[in-house]
């Protein structure tokens, strides 16, 4: 099978991706459409034999590092913000929505590892060469998305400090 | 118990990632500490609640404008009717952006980029017939040339090699833009068909965008934004597929990974 009709198989994924790192229908479509383009100019850099979802994934990510740096370039720093948990009911007609909630709220660089690591899949090595860090930097993204989402949907700030294991 | 469990374990753990044996170690020691099997059990959880969540996306069927996204999804006869649609949809998201980038950097985007192609398939329709004065500066003085308009146009100017897709340099001139100067650099290929590649550097952002291809009467082109820089490769005669083939080679100098 050649490379194109691969990327085109993997549409669905990269916009369940997006859609889950972006939110909205429309934005994360656009994510996606800039990702194609990118990837097929690119796609000469793409070397046969090797992971092409990780590659199209390390793509989809710069496009939106990108698209996010240009769009609000003040905001940084997001792993020192305090979080302020809402949630205004409780109740599972509201569970969808809120983890949808819950995952916007999470820092942009733990919220790609924990998608990559959930929706997506992938072996954590992988993580680390999609996005382009070490493998100790996804575990502990991993570890402190999770505690946090954890922690918003129970409707309380996360603890400050990761519990340490006996 | 072997080794100690880790938080590394129960991360791997919750992500039935581990091999079996360090499994069955790890569940032992979970059931001797219901705090953390809690909490690892709320991770498994969470995990299977955010595929179930977006599992809907995976089975919409894929909007057109996405599998249009590629060149090669679409069909040669359809190709016209394709490339309005392509084209639309790109402003589409051209568009989108503007909106996006509003509060950070006010100009940009749906006007600058299709200006930018639409400014280089005139210069094209302009100066490529030209049999007499294609140029004002011929790749003789290549040196001179490249420096000359990096000069005006205030940053370092490349006149990428394309003779490995067949085209050699013709030479290159200044152009009035829509701001200011910009370089234009024209291309032969042995058969006498040119392309020209029209490079801005004024965009006034520090964006970059994908490949977009424009279709401007009878001339296509292929542009790109890359921070300042606005990059446009035109040509009447040369069918999308090899102009794509040499915008290509020309991007890749350009815009090295």
């Amino acid at each position: 099978m050649s490379e194109a009709q691969r990327l085109v198989d993997l549409i669905p994924r990269l916009r369940r991706y997006a859609r889950a790192l972006v939110g909205d229908r429309a934005t994360a479509d656009d994510l996606v459409q800039d990702t194609l383009e990118r990837a097929w100019a690119k796609l000469h850099l793409y070397r046969r034999g090797t992971d092409l979802r990780a590659w199209l994934f390390t793509v989809m990510h710069n496009v939106h590092v990108n698209r996010v740096r240009a769009s609000r370039p003040t905001d940084t720093l997001e792993d020192e913000m305090p979080e302020l948990a809402q949630r205004a009911s409780q109740g599972d007609a509201l569970l969808v929505r809120d983890l949808d909630r819950g995952i916007a709220r999470l820092p942009a660089e733990q919220r790609a590892v924990l998608l990559l690591v959930t929706l997506e899949e992938m072996s954590y090595e992988q993580v680390a060469r999609t996005l382009g860090i070490p493998i100790g930097t996804v575990m502990s993204r991993l570890s402190r998305a999770r505690e946090k989402l954890r922690a918003l949907m129970l409707g309380q700030p996360a603890p400050a400090k990761l519990k340490v294991v006996k | 118990m072997s080794e100690a469990v880790t938080e590394l374990d129960l991360q791997a753990y919750a992500d039935g990632k581990l091999p079996e044996e360090r499994r069955a170690a790890v569940a032992a020691w979970l059931t001797a500490h219901p705090e953390d099997a809690e909490r690892i059990e709320s991770y498994r959880r969470l995990a299977e609640e955010l595929r179930s969540t977006y599992q809907d996306v995976l089975e919409e069927p894929v909007p057109e404008r996405l599998r249009r996204a590629m060149p090669p999804a679409r069909a040669r006869r359809t190709a016209w009717v394709a490339m309005g649609v392509a084209l639309g949809a790109a402003l589409g998201v051209i568009a989108g952006w503007q909106l996006h980038s509003m509060q950070a950097s006010p100009v940009v985007a749906a006007d600058a980029a299709a200006a930018l192609a639409q400014r280089a398939a005139i210069a094209h329709a302009t100066y490529s017939p030209e049999v007499r004065h294609p140029v004002e500066v011929g790749a003789d003085q290549e040196a001179h040339l490249v420096a000359w308009l990096s000069k005006r146009l205030g940053t370092q100017l490349r006149a990428p090699k394309l003779e490995a897709v067949g085209y050699s340099l013709v030479g290159g001139r200044l152009l009035p833009g829509e701001r200011g100067p910009v370089a234009h650099f024209m291309y032969q290929c042995n058969r006498g068909t040119r392309v020209t590649l029209y490079v801005r550097s004024d965009m006034g952002s520090n964006r970059s965008t994908a490949f977009r291809y424009a279709r401007e009467g009878s001339v296509g082109v292929f542009y790109w934004v890359d921070g300042k820089s606005g990059y446009a490769l035109s040509s009447g005669d040369i069918s999308k597929e090899d102009l794509l083939n040499v915008a290509n080679a020309a991007y890749q100098q350009l815009n090295p990974p």
